[in-house]
């Protein structure tokens, strides 16, 4: 079983216009990696040398994960990871 | 309680017990009432403190137009401040927002433009930035990166509540400029080292997300996320079940937002109760259900709901 991973509208010229797929991998660096091979160039939109993009919230079962432990946040079969742009509110 | 005037009033809001959605007796969940605010909403302190700092800098004079770029709840604060005070308020408002608050901006005096459905609040910021530059006579209070924001929820609302609920453990609110969190956030940890401080987020439809690339993308100044235990995305179905959850067990009409953060606190309350510790959970409630009702939110079931708000900004 896979990790299923939602796309966001922006990043989806690289899956073919899926709005969710499947990876997998032991933590979200590792689960990017795997997107990447399958999405050649996603993970350069995602994460750069610093780590995840300023403009790019990671939500791993809902929780942001950079207050779980960021790219090394483990995953695992089941789970669900949303990527979306930060917005504004208010 | 007796105030000189409706602007003195806003604040000292009621902080009241959840007995009925609270799991345990050793895990109590506390709504702090905003809507009981002047324009029923939270955004009143921030509005009330930015229009006031603007005065007290020389920045705001009379007879001055404000602009603001709002999905629509500071803009209401700040068009029944404005109108009190003598400014004319100019609001960018995103168009995929509740009929009533449209209603409301008009009624209190304020002029709209709309920004695209495209992107939310983060076009609106973008086109009020461009209109402040065209016109550099307008006061652009700008929520997102005014301290005078976060600086409300520090002076008031953090203040009311360690002073209504010493005993918190956890204090849950919406993340939208980030000004409640940041502010109130800061002074309850300050004085509570313990105090987790948690973030509630909408996740809306696709439509507000479709931003043209990445680098439109939106933080607002004022964030700094070391104020934070932990930030929680929220979507519509859960927000929604949550706020008619909060009506039927308590009585509680709320907006949408307000199901959100109940969401998170909820996630929180259990986590407690099932490792056997004992919490004082206080959330937000940001604004009454008024405001939504045109949107379907509260009738029909919670699929048609959803339906029904996928396109809007319904925090």
């Amino acid at each position: 079983m896979a990790i299923e991973v939602q796309i966001p509208t922006i990043l989806r010229t690289y899956t073919d216009g899926e709005k969710t797929v499947g990876a997998e991998g032991a933590t979200l660096s590792d689960l990017l990696a795997d997107l990447d091979v399958k999405y050649p160039g996603l993970r350069d939109r995602v994460v750069d040398d610093a780590g995840l993009r300023r403009f790019v919230n990671v939500y791993l079962n809902d929780e942001d994960v950079r207050f779980l432990d960021g790219l090394q946040t483990a995953v695992s079969d089941g789970d669900s990871v949303t990527i979306l742009p930060a917005v504004a509110g208010g | 309680m007796r105030f000189p005037h409706l602007l003195a009033s806003v604040g000292h809001t009621p902080i009241v017990g959840l007995p009925h959605l609270s799991p345990t007796p050793d895990v109590r969940l506390w709504a702090k009432l905003e809507d009981l605010n002047p324009t029923g909403s939270v955004k009143d302190r921030a509005a009330l403190a930015m229009i006031e700092q603007a005065e007290a800098d020389g920045i705001l004079t009379p007879g001055a137009t404000i602009l603001e770029p709002t999905s629509g709840n500071t803009g209401i604060s700040l068009a029944m401040v404005a109108r009190q005070r003598g400014y004319h308020l100019i609001c960018v408002m995103p168009e995929n927002t509740s009929a009533e608050r449209t209603q409301l901006l008009r009624m209190w005096g304020a002029e709209i433009v709309y920004s695209p459905a495209q992107g939310g609040s983060n076009e609106a910021v973008r086109v009020a930035k461009d209109m402040a530059k065209r016109h550099p006579d307008w006061v652009m209070l700008y929520q997102y990166g005014n301290a005078a924001n976060a600086r409300a929820h520090y002076e008031t609302t953090g203040p009311e509540i360690l002073a209504d609920l010493p005993e918190i453990t956890h204090f849950v609110a919406g993340l939208g400029t980030t000004g409640t969190l940041m502010g109130a956030g800061r002074y309850l940890r300050e004085h509570k080292p313990d105090v987790q401080i948690i973030a509630a987020e909408p996740r809306y439809g696709e439509l507000v997300y479709g931003l043209r690339n990445l680098d439109e993308g939106f933080v607002p100044e004022l964030y700094d996320p070391s104020v934070l235990t932990s930030r929680y995305s929220v979507g519509p179905h859960d927000a929604l079940m949550r706020t008619r959850q909060l009506l039927h067990e308590e009585g509680i009409f709320a907006g949408i937002s307000t199901g959100a953060i109940l969401h998170a606190a909820l996630g929180l309350a259990d986590r407690a109760a099932g490792s056997g510790d004992s919490a004082d959970i206080c959330f937000i409630v940001c604004d009454g259900g008024w405001k939504y009702l045109s949107t379907g939110a509260y009738e029909g079931t919670l699929e048609e709901a959803a339906g029904a708000i996928s396109g809007q900004l319904w925090a």
